[in-house]
């Protein structure tokens, strides 16, 4: 095999991990769409808002402290404590259950039936809210996040494939912490679809993302639904965020990861879970791939920036619904 | 007919004491009065039924029964017990299962599926227990599952079972919503119009299917029809609204030849 033909092999592999990240901010744009109609796009803010949460927790820092200090005249910054990250995690999605409460019933729970474009708004002022509350409660400076997963490239992957392509071949370079974000994130889907098929909450769910009417006569509670989806999104949000987050750090650019999910989902349908994680990896392969092979070479680079959304925009012209969409039929 | 004794219907069923009771009913949308001081009761084991002309207010009244609607004055008593106000979702935890006029079922969903969510309110395994305790959460789904089959059986859409609900007819769609309503073993079970929009052959499956779910399980029915034929074949008491009053209450035979219903239903002649 040529070297070229596996350099490119290395670059789609690169691409689909990429991908998976892209599908998990995709994730959790897609369970709220879903249940309750709602395009929150404060998903890319709660991500970061999860990840300052568990950097925050886990190197005992005081929540609000600037403000605390500012209204008392005290000095203080941290407890002085450790929280192991396991702990760390589940305070975490603690808090972010309790923020999908505070969600529904400060918020959606007075615009039940309002226009989606309302609905929208209301997310959009979600979003700088809620950056607001990240910046006030644990401070504005870039964090790394060290739960000690792995990074760099993988060895062993380098070294298992180092003789494939003759001399001019050195092996695939894979990083680490891309491939336990795939693992994570098999997991993560792989437990949602299992939620959704097999748990009473997860045919509730679904029944609710179907028809409100039909739901509240079988006796379900449409906020107790928005809570938990909105709390899977949130515990969505924090695999994403984690993940981002030590990939990149913890700062606020993490917010406008939601901008690069907006193609995935034009891609994968806007309703479909498959479809977030096909969409994620089609545009992670996409771009790598055009960028290897076309942007670098011929049109000076720096085509990742702008290659999804020129990919999602041929998608609107030609299927809107994305691949895994419910299908648009307009009868008459 | 006079006061809650029980008795025993001329074919054989058992009508018990008062079930749901409903007492000066009055609902307002705005300016208008969809409801005018209405009061009857739904005795056990009775088909009841609610009738009258377009706009009378019969399905405002069964979003009252069912909690989709308010009223600003009145008491609801349902098992000798006033009923406080409440959500949808909550009246059909009490036992109080409906289907809709429009058909609002899970069109993306099995018709297995669809069913199966009429079973909600009797699951109790909590979510935790579901994901650490898998064989209990197995047999509480399993026996659900048999009470479904039950239903599926008793219904006649075997055939069906794993079809998702929008490539279904019409005639069908009605059918597997009243199959998803049976699925909660209903104390009380609401039909909005369940023959709307049906051929002379389903409408007759459908009125034989009502029969035989009062006759097998006892449950107590209150449907909504605009065909009288079929509701005076089928019901042992009926209520007539017209403008959101109600104008004749007794058995058909009673109603039929009662002057304001026939007026209501074939017009006044003005002098």
């Amino acid at each position: 095999m040529s070297a070229d033909f596996l350099y490119g092999i290395e670059v789609v592999l690169n691409g689909l991990m990429a991908g998976v990240l892209y599908a998990l901010v995709a994730l959790g744009f897609v369970l709220i769409f879903k249940a309750s109609g709602i395009f929150n796009f404060a998903q890319g803010v709660m991500a970061l808002f999860a990840a300052l949460t568990l950097v925050g927790i886990m190197e005992g820092q005081v929540p609000f402290a600037h403000l605390i200090n500012a209204v008392f005249g005290t000095n203080i910054h941290h407890f002085g404590w450790q929280v192991p990250a396991i702990l760390a995690i589940f305070l975490t999605v603690l808090v972010m259950i309790a923020f999908a409460w505070a969600v529904q019933h400060f918020v959606f729970r007075h615009l039940v039936g309002q226009e989606p474009i309302i609905l929208f708004m209301a997310t959009i002022g979600l979003a700088y809210f809620l950056e607001g509350v990240g910046d006030l409660m644990w401070g504005s400076s870039i964090r790394t996040l060290a739960l000690g997963l792995p990074q760099g490239g993988s060895l062993w992957v380098e070294e298992m494939t180092n003789g494939l392509g003759g001399d001019d071949f050195y092996g695939f370079f894979i990083d680490k912490l891309d491939m336990v974000a795939t693992l994570v994130a098999l997991v993560l889907v792989a437990g949602l679809v299992a939620f959704a098929q097999y748990t009473k909450q997860g045919r509730a769910m679904r029944a609710v993302a179907d028809d409100h009417q039909a739901a509240l006569s079988v006796g379900i509670s449409l906020s107790y639904i928005w809570v938990l989806v909105w709390s899977l999104a949130g515990i969505v949000a924090l695999v994403a965020g984690v993940m981002w987050g030590a990939k990149s750090g913890v700062q606020f650019s993490l917010s406008l990861i939601a901008l690069k999910a907006l193609p995935v989902l034009m891609l994968g349908g806007f309703t479909s879970i498959p479809g977030a994680i096909v969409g994620g990896m089609i545009i992670g392969v996409g771009e790598k791939l055009f960028e290897y092979t076309i942007g670098a070479p011929y049109l000076g680079g720096a085509t990742e920036n702008w290659f999804a959304y020129m990919l999602a925009l041929v998608f609107l012209v030609f299927r809107p619904q994305g691949l895994f969409g419910e299908r648009i039929i307009e009868r008459v | 007919m006079d006061g809650v004794a029980p008795y025993v219907t001329a074919d054989g069923r058992q009508i018990g004491g008062v079930l749901m009771d409903m007492r000066g009913i009055t609902l307002r949308f705005g300016g208008v009065e969809a409801i005018k001081n209405i009061s009857f009761d739904i005795r056990e084991g009775e088909i009841r039924a609610i009738i009258g002309p377009n706009g009378a207010g019969k399905s405002s009244m069964l979003n009252v029964i069912s909690g989709f609607y308010h009223p600003q004055d009145g008491e609801v008593w349902f098992r000798g017990e006033k009923r406080k106000p409440m959500k949808p979702y909550q009246v059909a935890r009490l036992g109080i299962a409906r289907t809709f006029q429009n058909i609002a079922l899970f069109e993306g969903m099995s018709v297995l599926d669809n069913i199966m969510t009429g079973r909600l309110t009797h699951m109790k395994t909590g979510l935790l227990a579901q994901a650490i305790w898998k064989g209990r959460a197995e047999a509480e789904e399993v026996a659900n599952r048999e009470i479904v089959e039950k239903v599926i059986d008793f219904l006649e859409i075997q055939a069906i079972r794993k079809t998702p609900v929008g490539r279904l007819p019409y005639g069908l769609k009605k059918r597997v919503e009243l199959a998803r309503a049976l699925a909660a073993e209903p104390k009380l079970l609401l039909l909005d119009e369940p023959m709307a929009g049906m051929n002379v052959e389903e409408k007759e499956d459908m009125s034989r299917f009502i029969l035989d779910v009062n006759d097998e399980f006892g449950t107590t029915i209150a449907l909504i029809e605009h065909d009288m034929g079929v509701v005076m074949d089928l019901s042992d008491r009926v209520v007539v609204m017209d403008y959101g009053r109600k104008i004749g209450d007794g058995t058909p035979d009673e109603v039929r030849n009662n002057q304001e219903v026939i007026d209501a239903y074939l017009g006044v002649a003005h002098e």
